[in-house]
């Protein structure tokens, strides 16, 4: 079963995305910000990770760049989930490591199609 | 709905885009036709059926016609047949052709034009091997409020998210506003015009590689037959032509027969069968 990781501070969120991802069989965990969410990959390296953009404590992008930073951290295909639609924030997403965005609000469809879209189902 | 009302527009439809509905498509129908019934201050359905019997002028025609098609497309929609498109079609297209340098691809259905900038997308990915290439897309519909959309090149983040990969995004988009601008460079690769696959076409020249996905689906088998046997005409001898998902050649003409090993292409029954590898 792959695995993926949800981050992002609204629990709202989490669940809906939750949710999907499980009906497309993944095995899912949850952070709420992205200090957490680097902890979580250093105990154990997801396939996936699905994340916000604007978080508290550490965002989305800065999560990212610590991630590509660590051992094996090239591994996991990032989808970044945003509601910042501007060209400027999907460039520095892109550079930062990302492998594909999301706009929210998104539902089964989209997450279904962007994973497919980079390999994951 | 009156059933006589229900049946002369289906006719009228029939007759003008192939479009076939069912009576259980009455309320598709209705809903779809109000829009239009106000638009030309006509009251009711039933008024606007009787203009149709009675002294239907050409714009009303078409805007009923127009009205009932379904323009739902997206970039790379089903993803498989670009990656056919680059790997398979694309690298033999460059060897058939390479003396006369020389392609012409043609979007049979359109619409908003997702089907044929994927296509530009493709080909600008790979400018590198296309270097002196001269290379037409030509994109049809029948529908010109559509082909308006398609030339406009303007997607909402949702047409634009639903995939399109980011890299391309980044590279061939503008934002304007909430909204995505397709770039010019790609947007001058291809030329639109207005073309209904149910009249002749002769006149649009030989085309390498056809798409014509997810409109057949809309109608009858004799149509379909028709319609496939008018663009065998127009593909050369080891044309290739690529149909949607839940479309085939197979039981609807002898014209076109599956391309081995390539699910959703179709090469002409005319043309050598490949010599298989030992
Ligand atoms: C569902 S869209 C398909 C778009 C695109 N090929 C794709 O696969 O995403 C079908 C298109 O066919 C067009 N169409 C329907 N009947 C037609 C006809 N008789 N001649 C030309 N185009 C037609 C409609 O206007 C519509 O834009």
């Amino acid at each position: 079963m792959k695995t993926c990781l949800v981050v992002d501070d609204s629990g709202v969120i989490r669940k809906v995305a939750r949710r999907i991802l499980e009906q497309m069989s993944f095995d899912c965990s949850e952070a709420e910000n992205g200090l957490i969410a680097l902890d979580a990959c250093k105990a154990r390296m997801p396939d996936a990770v699905l994340l916000d953009w604007n978080m508290p404590v550490m965002s989305g992008i800065d999560f990212l760049k610590g991630l590509r930073a660590m051992p094996g951290g090239d591994k996991p295909k990032v989808v970044l989930c945003t509601t910042n639609n501007d060209m400027k924030h999907i460039v520095e997403a892109l550079g930062a490591g990302a492998d594909e965005y999301i706009m929210k609000p998104f539902d089964h469809d989209i997450v279904q199609a962007k994973f497919a879209q980079i390999g994951l189902v | 709905m009156r059933p006589a009302d229900f049946e002369l527009l289906s006719n009228l439809l029939k007759l003008n885009s192939g479009l076939v509905l069912t009576p259980d498509k009455a309320y598709l129908l209705e809903s779809r036709l109000m829009p239009v019934a106000r638009k030309h201050q006509i009251p009711t359905m039933e008024a606007l059926a009787d203009k149709v019997r009675s002294r239907p002028d050409d714009t009303l025609l078409r805007d009923i016609t127009e009205a009932m098609t379904t323009n739902e497309s997206s970039f790379f929609r089903d993803s498989k047949p670009f990656d056919q498109l680059r790997d398979v079609l694309l690298p033999r297209m460059l060897e058939a052709r390479g003396a006369r340098k020389q392609l012409r691809i043609w979007c049979a259905a359109a619409s908003s034009g997702q089907e044929p900038y994927s296509i530009s997308m493709i080909l600008k990915e790979q400018a590198a091997k296309l270097a002196g290439w001269k290379i037409d897309i030509i994109g049809t519909d029948l529908s010109n409020p559509i082909l308006d959309r398609a030339k406009e090149g303007l997607y909402t983040q949702f047409e634009v998210q639903r995939g399109l990969p980011i890299t391309l995004l980044v590279k061939y988009f503008k934002q304007e506003g909430d909204k995505w601008r397709i770039s010019d460079d790609i947007k001058k690769m291809v030329q639109y015009r207005r073309l209904n696959l149910l009249q002749p076409f002769g006149d649009l020249g030989q085309f390498d590689i056809v798409f014509c996905r997810n409109v057949l689906i809309y109608f009858d088998q004799p149509t379909k037959a028709k319609v496939l046997e008018a663009i065998s005409k127009q593909m050369p001898n080891d044309g290739v032509l690529l149909l949607g998902g839940a479309e085939t050649v197979l039981g609807v003409t002898d014209r076109f027969r599956p391309m081995e090993g390539q699910r959703g292409l179709y090469e002409l029954s005319t043309a050598p069968a490949l010599q298989k590898a030992v």
